[in-house]
């Protein structure tokens, strides 16, 4: 049961990965490339009816964990105070610059609302590639200070940061070089992504700029990978371990790299969605496989005093766990049946739908 | 110690006080919305359609509202109150992971074919949309409820030997004598709030003279709409409720009541008083001998315990605080159904759009049912105090053990910086959307 809900888990995750990921990604190229407001216009019609539903599997996926993996959601909600705070306050400021900018049409009004928008989007994509690196590294459990737990054994708390930025200092901190070095790859990851979704979904004058903008990028999220796998070592002594016992588990690898393979062709593909096919690609495989490294873990523990939080060791009960699939089965298939829908009917380019127009 | 559970308590306070000014028009406003279409499906006549769309724009509004400031609940179970939902996810996780999976899935993914898709739709499948994000939001308060219902009376639960709670019965959670009348009664009182803000909208509009006849008809469903849920919320849910406190968590109900001391021979009803609670007395008390408990048991004589009977230990945190919110509510609750049923009196008469001081006043009431719903709350949750799972599991046990006051007050002053900012942003937009009115140039 607890590898189902964890299965259940991370498919939500990767499903909010993708699909908010072209949100976030969206927002990026509206901060950096869309000058007019014809471009503007394209890129929030892109979005604009899809971004809310999309922020549902965030919510889903928190529904799932606390239900689930009750003292993982307790744990890292609690350590995660700060980071976790700040991405509900720019989730708000985003939802809210797109929402209002139509609103009122005066070009200061505009302005705000435009920068709310993509700055917000740039951190969020940010502090999502901070968030996962941080799981990765682990963290301090039960906040040991000389070989003594001062807190429960699954409990911790993480400043933003410490003063010496390393993921291997007794206080660790959210950010450190290496969770920033991934909060970094996965903003060009979501760059791509978003502009990959804007060549999908409109006939905007920026497409042909913005395939160049995802060749490029391109080249710096390849050499980015490559670094991060070099450092990868040195958070995560073993790190394919559970690849060498399970080679099925190879798959996830391949799929990002037939991902990011694949968009070098970016500028000969005959049809727009191919990109976006790609981008997805490397995300879900990038993301698996990372998760996949560190399974059973779910948060390692960087002391010898506390063990990992693992998916047996935070789950709920088994009858709770069991009861819960009749409904979620349910509810998937209206999910599925909503989605098929709602993409039914925004499907093809969308530049005229006027979004947030009143 | 002390100092960190209240800033937890405050934020969490603060917070879902504002957000639930949101989701209680929406909740009701959704139900008018579609009966506006409805009616105009039946008649063809353009003036619902209209209606539809205006009321549509200030839903639309107080939706994303909604939406925005919720997020942070759910994540505020796991950041500021970690020992709670560590030792009780298995059970409250259950119903509001259901409520990700079943309401909002339903209601963003048709959100934006309901506000952006009639001309996609058609009329028919515009009005399916519509009754789509009805049952959307009534399903999600049903599942928030459900969540309440069993911090207020845990059921089909059993605890572990290092005090988790785990579900041993999931059925039990939805056949909860505290779900149903507290279900009904809270999505009546949603009724109240949208029944005010239309029937008040539509008051403006007559007394300003500006687009009457959408002024007659908002106020007209306003007061029907308005005078059937006040009834509901009294009669039978809210007494049903009073009734499940009595049973059980009488503690409650005496502090709610101010009843400090037990009277053999029945108690009296406060309408207005103070609470002392250091001496244990009401101030400038007007009171009615022997009613409480004919409402309560209907026998004038029965004995309701009085605070005295309880240990302190289990009294609620803020007995004073619970009195008011109380008072307040079941006060204004009364207002309600006075003022609408003398609207409805007049509208029957043919006289209502005359009667200026009825406009005057549905008008100026517009905001209080807002205060009901609210003080209706902090009835709820200041009653179940000093415990979050009743009986169980304190307040005091529940909070995060690692995160330190001050990272909460910075969170708290920055909800409170944030949500100020985005109450004058609602404000403003919901100023130019009445403003403009619901009547468009080709009519």
């Amino acid at each position: 049961m607890e590898f189902f809900w964890y299965v259940v888990l991370m498919g939500i995750l990767a499903v909010y990965i993708v699909l908010d990921g072209y949100d976030f990604g969206a927002g990026i190229i509206h901060l950096f490339f869309a000058k007019t407001e014809k471009d503007k216009k394209a890129i929030t019609s892109a979005i604009g009816p899809f971004w809310d539903a999309n922020e549902v599997w965030l919510i889903a996926a928190g529904g799932v964990l606390f239900f689930a993996f009750p003292t993982l959601y307790a744990s890292s909600f609690s350590g995660f105070y700060l980071p976790l705070m700040m991405i509900l306050w720019l989730l708000i400021f985003r939802a809210v610059g797109l929402e209002l900018r139509g609103q009122i049409h005066h070009p200061m009004w505009e302005v705000i609302w435009d920068k709310a928008f993509g700055i917000a989007s740039l951190l969020l994509a940010l502090f999502f590639g901070v968030a996962l690196g941080n799981i990765v590294r682990g963290v301090n459990l039960g906040m040991v200070e000389n070989g003594v737990s001062t807190q429960e054994a699954h409990f911790f708390f993480l400043p933003l940061w410490n003063p010496t930025f390393s993921p291997q200092a007794d206080q660790l901190g959210i950010i450190d070089w290496f969770t920033l070095f991934l909060g970094v790859v996965s903003s060009v990851t979501l760059t791509i992504h978003g502009a990959n979704w804007i060549i999908y979904k409109t006939n905007s004058s920026l497409n042909a700029k913005l395939k160049e903008v995802v060749f490029k990028l391109n080249f710096v999220l390849l050499g980015l990978v490559i670094i991060s796998l070099l450092i990868w070592h040195k958070i995560e002594p073993k790190p394919f371990h559970n690849f060498v016992e399970n080679p099925v588990l190879w798959i996830f690898p391949l799929i990002a790299f037939i991902g990011i393979f694949g968009l070098f062709k970016v500028k000969k593909f005959k049809k727009d969605g191919l990109g976006f096919l790609f981008s997805s690609m490397f995300l879900v495989g990038g993301f698996a496989a990372t998760t996949a490294s560190i399974f059973p873990n779910v948060l390692p523990s960087t002391n010898a005093v506390n063990p990992s939080l693992t998916i047996y060791n935070t789950a709920a009960g088994e009858y709770g766990l069991s009861v819960g699939v009749y409904w979620f089965v349910i509810a998937l298939a209206l999910v599925i049946a909503y989605f098929i829908i709602q993409y039914k009917v925004f499907s093809g380019k969308m530049d005229d739908i006027g979004y947030g127009e009143h | 110690m002390e100092e960190m559970l209240f800033y937890d308590r405050m934020q969490f306070a603060f917070t879902i006080t504002f957000h639930y000014l949101f989701p209680q028009l929406t909740m009701g406003l959704s139900l008018i919305v579609i009966y506006f279409k409805w009616k105009f499906l039946r008649t063809q006549n353009e003036q619902y359609n209209q209606a539809t769309h205006f009321w549509m724009k200030i839903f639309a509004l107080n939706f994303a509202m909604g939406v925005v400031t919720g997020i942070p609940m759910e994540f505020q179970f796991g950041t500021n109150w970690a020992k709670f939902s560590e030792l009780t996810g298995g059970i409250i996780g259950q119903t509001l992971a259901m409520e990700g999976m079943f309401s909002f899935f339903l209601e963003s993914s048709f959100l934006g074919l309901f506000l952006f898709g009639e001309k996609l739709l058609g009329h028919k499948w515009h009005f399916v949309t519509g009754l789509l994000i009805f049952i959307g939001s009534w399903a999600s308060g049903f599942l928030i409820i459900a969540t309440h219902s069993w911090m207020q009376y845990p059921v089909g639960y059993e605890i572990l030997a290092n005090g988790k709670f785990v579900l041993n019965n999931f059925s039990a959670l939805f056949t909860n004598p505290w779900l149903w009348p507290s279900y009904l009664h809270n999505q009546a009182a949603s009724m109240v709030t949208s029944s005010f803000v239309v029937a008040g909208i539509g008051a403006f509009y007559i007394l300003s003279k500006k687009q009457v006849s959408f002024g007659k008809l908002f106020v007209k469903t306003g007061v029907i709409f308005g005078l059937a849920s006040s009834l509901i919320v009294a009669v039978p849910t809210g007494d049903l409720l009073a009734k499940n406190v009595v049973k059980y968590q009488p503690v409650t109900f005496a502090a709610m009541e101010g009843i400090f001391h037990t009277e053999k021979k029945g108690s009296e009803i406060v309408l207005i008083g103070q609470p002392d609670v250091k001496d244990k007395k009401l101030d400038n008390k007007i009171a009615v001998p022997n009613i409480l408990s004919f409402l309560t048991y209907g026998n004038w004589h029965q004995e309701i315990k009085g605070l005295d009977q309880f240990k302190e230990e289990n009294h609620p945190t803020n007995i004073s605080g619970l009195y008011y919110a109380y008072h307040i509510m079941v006060g204004l609750g009364t207002v309600f159904i006075g003022l609408m049923a003398f609207a409805v009196f007049q509208l029957i008469r043919k006289k209502l759009f005359e009667t200026k001081w009825i406009l005057w006043s549905l008008l100026f009431m517009l905001p209080f049912p807002y205060i009901a719903n609210t003080t209706g709350w902090y009835t709820a949750e200041l009653g179940r105090q000093p415990w979050l799972v009743y009986d169980l599991l304190r307040t005091a046990e529940g909070a995060s053990p690692t995160v330190s006051s001050g990272n909460t007050l910075f969170t708290l002053l920055g909800f409170i910086g944030l949500y100020l900012l985005l109450g004058m942003l609602f404000l403003l937009l919901v100023g130019k959307i009445i403003n403009k009115g619901p009547q468009t140039e080709n009519i």
